[in-house]
């Protein structure tokens, strides 16, 4: 194992924590300010990459694609949110966890009753494809390099939006008393629309961004919504800066568990069968990380509150 | 004892439920009989979930991982007395078996005794955490079973002679249907009976305030992990007879998504309540058969049901028809 | 000339019942139609009926029903064709493991199926059956072919990769049976995985001449996508399930010029193949894949055994459909002992017509190909 092939996979984990981190920010803000579990989330990430590509195939365009899937998703989140989660709020989890699991049913078969069974194309821009040399003679790709670069702008605007603006003082308020802000005369119901839509729109970004690196078809959102789920847990659900720790904690210990794990195995136990312990041992892998931090520190590691 | 109105309903329900298999031996329509027992099934899982989640509180996403070790423990148990192959050689033989009541008895042993750490580490957690700690959980076990080749990975494990009972022929639709029947009863028989218990008082009264159950002397953690425990057994029972049903286990059983489900029987029943899981189960299962019938989209539609069930219908069906019940 | 004389001693044979060919049969066809995976049962489906259809057939009243990729929905529904829609024969299943569910109970209890696309080993193999017809390939085929070709393009030392489940392990066993070059590498990638960008490092750093992947559905798209961005450029081998008409469209171009194995192309040169691909695009206003394909085939061989004899007569007809004696869109078909296809399996190369990618054949990896698992079958 070269520094260099260690330094791209390094990055590699990074990517999709930041990723995962887009995902997540959304989850924990909504949870955090109107307690709502929505497993309903990664459909909207499903909507932002059918939104990018379907226009990207029309105009041609990434970039327009990119926006309309935050337009999309922002506007199917509002939607979502004014009909169906407002709702929910004063309902328990469980509740909460019945709605949303229908809503994937919804979303997922109404995607499909729209743009067919057939997974859709969409590709990088040209502006960012290729690559850039890094220290130690390794390249890494430019376009995930950019998904970097973007979820590290996403991480700074929202410790703006949250710390700096009118908004973000009513976030924090809500998330520390939900009846308060409401008697100081906040419009809670606006209020929680532009959270909800908010973090729908981050999901459809991150969609989007990933889409050109995947597969756009039905059923994209659920694995990353786990991830996500698994992220917030480790990071102490509402707090933005756990999830970007964890988002990033659970990218890179995935990434490398499936890279290390395999070559730890097979110097002892042959080829075949150290990749296949090594493999199945990796895909278990974050799992074992959440169940051993929340067996050590039962709210995550920045519980915003219990 | 008086017999309220729930009371009614519960019995309406169960002779409903022992009803559809008769009557489909009358109408010569075997498939009712098979779907009869897979709400029976189910709701024996959703039973032994409600011992957690409607009495304690504890929203498990994860006891799919029980229903399928169940299932597995049935799968693997035929599989080595099928092409009898003793399991263990050493420290001490262990042959397969095809036996029903061997089966049950492993399923059960084997869940309860999974879910003890997996419960006794998630029980450290509450709310939202302890719904997603077992729902890691239950993904770790999901991703070994597919990893995992010697038990058909993904593809599974098939069961080519449905288990015997002493005394009475499996293979018989209807009476298979009776075995699960009779379990489920007893599994309900059990929850009353739980739930009623001074255990069961001090259970729900933890769900309800904790530090005031602490202050009395009850260990809270302890009585839920119990209660866990319990909740993974019957789980796992009813993975074993899920098993015979289909002449086939595969790590299917242990997704999200199957933890997903059965929370669903148990809302869709009506939270808390004895009968809320069978209610539950034959609703869903009934559902899920008419529009798999009529429409290639009835995902889509099924998600419709189950959003006008949990916005509009709240307590569930036995909510509904029954009224709410006093602490409600 | 012998096909022929065959095709009437059994006429002859079956006497009266070739005249009971008007009744009705019912046919049940589980497939995936929702979900990621939809596509596949979708283009089943289609060619399936459209065989039908082609045929002036009414006698054939097929019953649908989706199993969501879900092995214990599958049983539920061969259950309820079996004992309440009582249909004659079942077909459709997509995936592995849904067949290993449903297929034992089914054959146990006499009805035939006839596999419109998976073929675990197991079926061929020691738990093959006389009800269990394969009408497309035994999983480990095109794999195989693949290993044959990469010996044929003077590769010499490849780089494996699979999801981490059993068809993905019979895909790389299959491809080392045959290729006789060293490995720079074998990894086993998480069933569902989409990103792989830490696997694409390690084949850079691997110093292979040849990839040879196996990734179906949208694992396959989010693969070759990233490959083509990253800048590796090594040659990409595949079976053609990555490069069926359904995805091609959703990988684009980064799937130019790739050797793809597969028993079927729409560019075979005969007639019934002609036929297929000009009706079905007309049908549905799309190009056809290999699934489309083996639906019709599996359409099309029902269509020709029911001609032969009637369905109610069980073993008339179960030996009617081993005769397979119909046009295959693929051309030469039969049936080896295990009732699995022994077939010719073409390479293709992904090429671009006007602005659609599609495959055309470049060369035959294997003429009248059987699999290895044949022997273990005792039939």
């Amino acid at each position: 194992m070269t520094l260099a092939l260690f330094i791209e996979q390094l990055l590699n984990g990074i990517q999709l924590g930041v990723m995962l981190f887009l995902m997540a920010a959304g989850l924990t803000l909504i949870f955090g300010v109107m307690g709502l579990i929505n497993l309903a989330h990664g459909s909207f990430y499903m909507i932002g990459a059918f939104a990018c590509a379907a226009v990207a195939a029309a105009t041609g365009s990434f970039w327009l694609g990119l926006a309309a899937s935050l337009a999309a998703a922002a506007l199917v989140g509002a939607l979502v949110e004014m009909t169906v989660i407002r709702r929910l709020y004063e309902r328990d989890h469980l509740d909460q966890v019945l709605a949303t699991f229908a809503l994937i049913l919804i979303f997922s078969e109404g995607t499909r009753w729209l743009f067919g069974s057939f997974p859709l194309y969409l590709d990088i821009p040209q502006v960012l494809s290729g690559t850039i040399d890094l220290p130690g003679g390794s390249r890494y790709q430019l376009y995930r390099m950019a998904i970097i670069g973007v979820g590290v702008a996403v991480a700074g605007g929202l410790y703006l939006l949250i710390a700096r603006t009118r908004l973000g003082m009513r976030i924090r308020a809500g998330e520390a008393d939900r009846e308060m802000i409401g008697a100081l005369g906040v419009d809670i119901r606006t209020l929680y629309t532009v959270v909800f839509a908010l973090g729908a729109a981050l999901a459809g970004l991150a969609g989007a961004m990933v889409g050109a690196l995947q597969s756009v078809q039905v059923g994209m959102g659920e694995p990353v919504l786990i991830l996500a789920f698994v992220v917030i847990v480790i990071g102490g659900i509402g707090s933005i800066k756990g999830a970007l720790i964890g988002a990033i904690l659970v990218g890179v210990v995935d990434t490398m568990g499936r890279f290390l794990l395999p070559q730890f195995f097979i110097s002892f136990m042959g080829p075949s069968q150290g990749t296949a312990v090594g493999s199945a041992l990796a895909s278990m892998l974050i799992y074992i990380l959440m169940a051993l931090i929340l067996a050590v520190r039962p709210s995550g590691l920045f519980a915003a509150k219990g | 004892m008086e017999i309220g109105r729930e009371g009614v309903i519960n019995i309406v329900v169960a002779v409903a439920l022992l009803a559809i298999p008769f009557a489909a031996v009358v109408l010569d329509e075997t498939f009712y009989i098979t779907l009869a027992t897979r709400m029976a099934i189910l709701a024996l899982a959703a039973v032994g979930l409600n011992f957690a989640l409607g009495l304690g509180g504890l929203v498990s996403f994860g006891h799919a991982a029980f229903f399928g070790l169940g299932g597995y423990a049935a799968g693997i148990l035929a599989t080595h007395a099928f092409n009898a192959e003793p399991l263990l050689l050493w420290p001490i033989e262990i042959l397969g078996s095809n036996s029903m009541p061997v089966i049950w008895l492993t399923a059960i042993a084997i869940s309860a005794l999974v879910a003890l750490p997996i419960g006794a580490i998630s029980l450290r957690t509450t709310g939202v955490y302890f719904i997603m700690i077992t729902l890691a959980f239950a993904q770790m076990i999901y991703y070994f079973a597919i990893s995992w080749p010697a038990y058909g990975g993904e593809d599974g494990l098939s069961i080519y002679v449905r288990n015997g009972f002493p005394g009475v022929n499996t293979l018989n639709p209807l009476t298979f249907f009776l075995i699960c029947y009779t379990l489920l009863i007893v599994a309900l028989f059990l929850f009353a009976v739980f739930k009623d218990s001074r255990f069961g008082a001090a259970l729900q009264a933890a769900r309800q305030n904790e530090t005031r159950v602490a202050a009395v002397g009850i260990a809270p953690y302890r009585i839920r992990l119990a209660a866990f425990v319990i909740s993974a057994a019957i789980a796992g029972l009813a993975g074993a007879l899920f098993a015979d049903l289909n002449r086939f286990v595969s790590p299917s059983m242990l997704s999200w998504q199957m933890s997903g489900e059965l929370i669903i029987l148990i809302i869709l029943g009506g939270t808390g309540r004895l009968f809320g899981p069978v209610a539950g189960a034959m609703i869903f299962v009934l559902v899920e058969y008419f529009l798999g019938g009529i429409t290639e989209r009835w995902q889509f539609f099924l998600g419709l049901t189950l959003l006008v069930v949990v916005l509009f219908a709240r307590g569930g069906f036995i909510g509904l028809v029954a009224g709410r019940t006093r602490h409600e | 000339m012998k096909k022929l004389i065959a095709a009437g001693v059994v006429g002859l044979s079956l006497g009266i019942s070739g005249l009971a060919s008007a009744e009705s049969i019912k046919v049940g066809m589980i497939t995936t139609l929702s979900g990621g995976g939809a596509g596949l049962g979708v283009d089943v489906r289609d060619g399936f009926m459209l065989a039908l259809k082609n045929a002036g057939n009414t006698e054939i009243e097929v019953v649908t029903e989706d199993d969501g990729q879900k092995p214990e929905l599958a049983v539920q529904i061969a259950d309820k064709m079996v004992q309440s829609e009582k249909v004659d024969l079942l077909t459709g299943i997509i995936w592995s493991n849904l067949a290993m569910a449903v297929v034992p109970g089914v054959v146990q209890q006499d009805i035939l199926y006839l596999s419109p696309n998976a073929g675990p080993s197991a079926l061929a193999g020691a738990m093959c059956n006389k009800n269990y017809f394969n009408v497309a390939w035994q999983n480990d085929n095109l794999h195989e072919a693949m290993g044959a070709y990469a010996n044929d393009a003077g590769y010499k030392k490849a780089y494996i990769l699979a999801p981490n489940y059993p068809a993905g392990k019979d895909a790389l066993t299959g491809f080392k049976r045959y290729f006789k070059g060293d490995l720079a590498g074998e990894t086993y990638t998480q069933l569902g995985q989409t990103d792989y960008a830490a696997e694409i490092a390690q084949i850079r750093a691997s110093g292979a001449d040849a990839i040879f992947f196996f990734l179906p559905g949208g694992m396959g798209i989010a693969f070759m996508k990233q490959y083509a961005q990253s800048d590796v450029g090594l040659p990409v081998l595949g079976p053609a399930f990555s490069f069926s008409q359904d995805i091609l469209g959703a990988v684009g171009d980064a799937a130019l010029g790739v050797k793809n194995s597969s028993q079927w192309s729409k560019d075979i040169d005969n007639a019934a193949n002609k036929k297929f691909v000009e009706s079905f695009q007309a049908e549905y206003g799309r190009l056809p894949s290999l699934y489309a394909s083996q639906g019709y085939d599996t359409a099309n061989l029902i269509i020709a055994a029911a001609s032969k004899a009637s369905v109610k007569d069980k073993d008339a007809f179960r030996a009617a459909v081993k005769e397979a004696e119909f046009e295959s869109v693929r051309g030469d078909f039969r049936f080896g002992n295990n009732n699995h296809p022994i077939q010719d399996i073409y390479v293709r190369e992904v090429v671009k017509e006007g602005d659609v990618l599609t495959n055309k054949i470049v060369g035959t990896a294997f003429e009248d190909h059987q699999d290895a698992y044949a022997a273990e079958c005792k039939m």
